[in-house]
This record gives structure tokens, C-alpha cells and sequence, in this order.
């Protein structure tokens, strides 16, 4: 059966409470703390961060912590404006950028987890090994069987619109890993964030294996464990729309055969 | 400890190349469903207080037993492929997904086959 709880070594135990700094301006934060090397369970510490020292950003605060109270914080942050996705977290029971996610968006203290439901590697990384190798599945470029154009392969504006709202996606990984059936399934489901980039490739006009793409999602694991829950749409840091792409990927499966 | 890349885990054995027919049937059983669900309710509020006889000349009918055994079959086929979903979703372990998937099959069908001859004996005269 799917495993409802934890096992009891990964279950989070009350951790340190760190000092408080003086000053009115402070905001409060328990962060998810794992150190695989310790053995220990995963613990919950709790940060104070001077928001007079501190920028807008859930991100400014956590690297404010890892600067001014605890280098050891682990996690993963890049560009800090929401293109690159390594920052992708739990953040107020919510999967989100954190460099993109203001502070003031919260009441109260504000809970910093990992992307749910996936292996920690330590603190607030978590391993997306097999997401990636998901993305990889789907053969994510270009195929043509045409003889190669003297310059580019030609595309109508019309049919680059069809691209919108699909290659904004930064494969951040806040939408699958908030989805149940990926949660369940995610060795077999490909889960919303690499179905919408199938989907990507399966509308673009100058890609030529659209069929043989069909086939090698037409599995009632791979596409059809998608119950239309809607979390990742909910979460989508982008605003971006995985539920309606896998939508129209099951209707390109029904239309090819009624 | 594996040695497998994690692109090998991924692709597996392939795909399996079906789920569209699932998906499509479980649509249109759906779709069916709720005209004859309404007409389930109708037949089952129309013969509150009958007695057999009553019973006997509403499923001489054909139209009534007809309709009585589409709905019949098509609940219990959407029946049979929604808990399939269910099984497939929480049910981890092959051996008893395997097991359970061949009792939801057994009981639907039972199911189904009970209630169609309970309702052709009763339509051609009890």
C-alpha cells in the first residue's frame, strides 16, 4: 500500500531554537533540517531573521540565515529571479520559488520544508535524479525526418503561439512533486512538469514524431494516472497550466483513434 | 544496491501502448450514466408500494427491462474501471495489485451477470 505516514526515521522531531536578535522587526521561520551523515531524525530549527537586515524575498531570508546564523543550511539557489528553479521549496505548506516568494505574502511564522515526497539529499535539498531522467525520457528536442532545411525549420506565428504558456516552464519540479498520483506513482507516472513538456513538443509544427511521442506516453501509468487534481496547476510558480497540456494530450489520444 | 541508471528505471518496459481505451470507456459509461441513472430513479420511485404482479407487468415491458439492463451493465463497467484506477493508485505491490485487479474484474462481472438474468427472468414472467 501507499505509504501514509513516515517511517520513523524520517519523521521531523522538534530541533534548535536559535537566539533571538533584538529589535522589533522579526520575522520567524522553522526550517526542515536533515544531515544525512548525523543519523539523527530530521528536526525542525527555529530561525529569527531582522527584517531591517534582510531583503523582501522568503530567499533573502534563508541565505540571511546561512550567512548570519547558521552557515551549515543547505540549499540549492541560483539566479534569484525565477528563471533558473533550483530554489524550489515547501514554503507555507505551498510548493514555490523561494526567490520569488515575498515574506509578506505570510501570516506568522513561516514553515520551509523541501519539495515534498521526495528523497533528501540534506536540509532543504532534495534529489530530482529520477525527475530529470523523466525529462530525458520524453526525448525533449526537435525530431525531423525531412532533409534539413538550407536555414532554419520554418514556423508559422500562429503555430509559435501554440508554444505559450508551455516554454516558460524552468523545470522546477513544484508541480509534480505536489501532485498525489506522483506522490504514489512517481516511478512509473511522468508527472505534470515533464507531461507539459511532451506536450510542448507535441504541438510544435516543425517536430515530426508526433505519433511515435503518442505511443511512448499511451501507458495508464505514464500519462493516465493524472486524475485531474489541479495541485500543480495551483502551484505553478510560473503560472503555467500542466493540468490543461496533459488535458490536451489525452484528447490527441482519443482524436487519433475515433 | 543498484546499478541501473536512473534512465534505465525510468524506461522501464516501455510503454505499455493502452489506457486510451480505459480512459475513453470510462468516459462514455459516464456520459451514459447519467440518463440512465435518472431513469433508474424514476423506475425505482414509480414502483415504491408495487406488489409482484405490478412488478411483472412494468418488466414485460421491454423498453422498461431494456433500459433496466443498459444501466446495469454500463454502472458496472464503469464501476469495474474506476476501482481498477483506485487499485492501480494505492495498491504498490504487483502480487496484490495483480490478485485485486482479477476480484474487482470477477465481482463487476458477477454483478452484472446476476442482476441481467435476475431481470430477463423477471421480464419474461418471473
Amino acid at each position: 500500500m501507499v505509504q501514509l505516514t513516515l517511517p520513523k526515521n524520517s519523521q521531523p522531531t522538534k530541533g534548535k531554537t536559535w537566539p533571538k536578535p533584538s529589535g522589533a522587526n522579526v520575522r520567524e521561520f522553522h526550517i526542515y533540517r536533515f544531515d544525512p551523515d548525523s543519523g539523527d531524525n530530521p528536526r525542525i530549527d527555529t530561525f529569527f531573521v531582522d527584517l531591517d537586515d534582510c531583503g523582501p524575498m522568503v530567499l533573502d531570508a534563508l541565505l540571511y540565515i546561512k550567512d548570519k546564523i547558521d552557515p551549515t543550511l543547505t540549499l540549492r539557489r541560483s539566479c534569484r529571479e525565477g528563471i533558473c528553479g533550483s530554489c524550489a521549496m515547501n514554503v507555507g505548506g505551498m510548493n514555490t520559488l523561494a526567490c520569488t516568494k515575498g515574506m509578506d505574502e505570510f501570516d506568522g511564522p513561516i514553515a520551509v520544508y523541501p519539495l515534498p515526497h521526495m528523497p533528501v539529499v540534506k536540509d532543504l535539498v532534495p534529489d530530482l535524479t529520477n525527475f530529470y531522467a523523466q525529462h530525458r525520457s520524453i526525448e525533449p528536442w526537435l525530431k525531423t525526418k525531412s532533409p534539413e532545411p538550407q536555414a532554419e525549420w520554418l514556423q508559422a506565428r500562429e503555430d509559435r503561439e501554440k508554444l505559450d504558456g508551455l516554454y516558460e516552464c524552468i523545470l522546477c519540479a513544484c508541480c509534480s512533486t505536489s501532485c498525489p498520483s506522483y506522490w504514489w506513482n512517481g516511478d512509473r507516472y511522468l508527472g505534470p512538469a515533464v507531461l507539459l513538456q511532451a506536450y510542448r513538443w507535441l504541438i510544435d509544427s516543425r517536430d515530426e514524431a508526433t505519433g511515435e511521442r503518442l505511443d511512448d506516453l499511451e501507458d495508464p501509468f505514464r500519462l493516465y494516472r493524472c486524475h485531474t487534481i489541479m495541485n500543480c496547476t495551483n502551484t505553478c510558480p510560473k503560472g503555467l497550466n500542466p493540468a490543461k497540456a496533459i488535458g490536451e494530450i489525452k484528447k490527441m489520444m482519443v482524436e487519433r483513434r475515433v | 544496491m543498484s546499478y541501473r541508471t536512473p534512465y534505465s528505471r525510468v524506461t522501464g518496459l516501455g510503454s505499455a501502448k493502452e489506457g486510451t481505451g480505459h480512459f475513453w470507456t470510462q468516459r462514455m459509461t459516464a456520459v451514459a450514466n447519467v440518463p440512465l441513472m435518472l431513469f433508474l430513479v424514476w423506475l425505482v420511485v414509480s414502483l415504491i408500494g408495487a406488489d409482484r404482479a405490478q412488478m411483472l407487468e412494468t418488466f414485460s415491458n421491454p423498453v422498461i427491462t431494456a433500459f433496466t439492463i443498459l444501466t446495469v451493465v454500463s454502472a458496472s463497467i464503469h464501476m469495474r474501471l474506476g476501482l481498477q484506477v483506485v487499485i492501480e493508485d494505492y495498491v504498490q505491490a504487483e502480487g496484490s495489485k495483480l490478485v485485486l485487479i482479477l476480484l474487482n474484474t470477477f465481482f463487476s462481472y458477477g454483478v452484472a451477470a446476476v442482476a441481467v438474468v435476475s431481470l430477463l427472468k423477471l421480464s419474461f414472467g418471473g
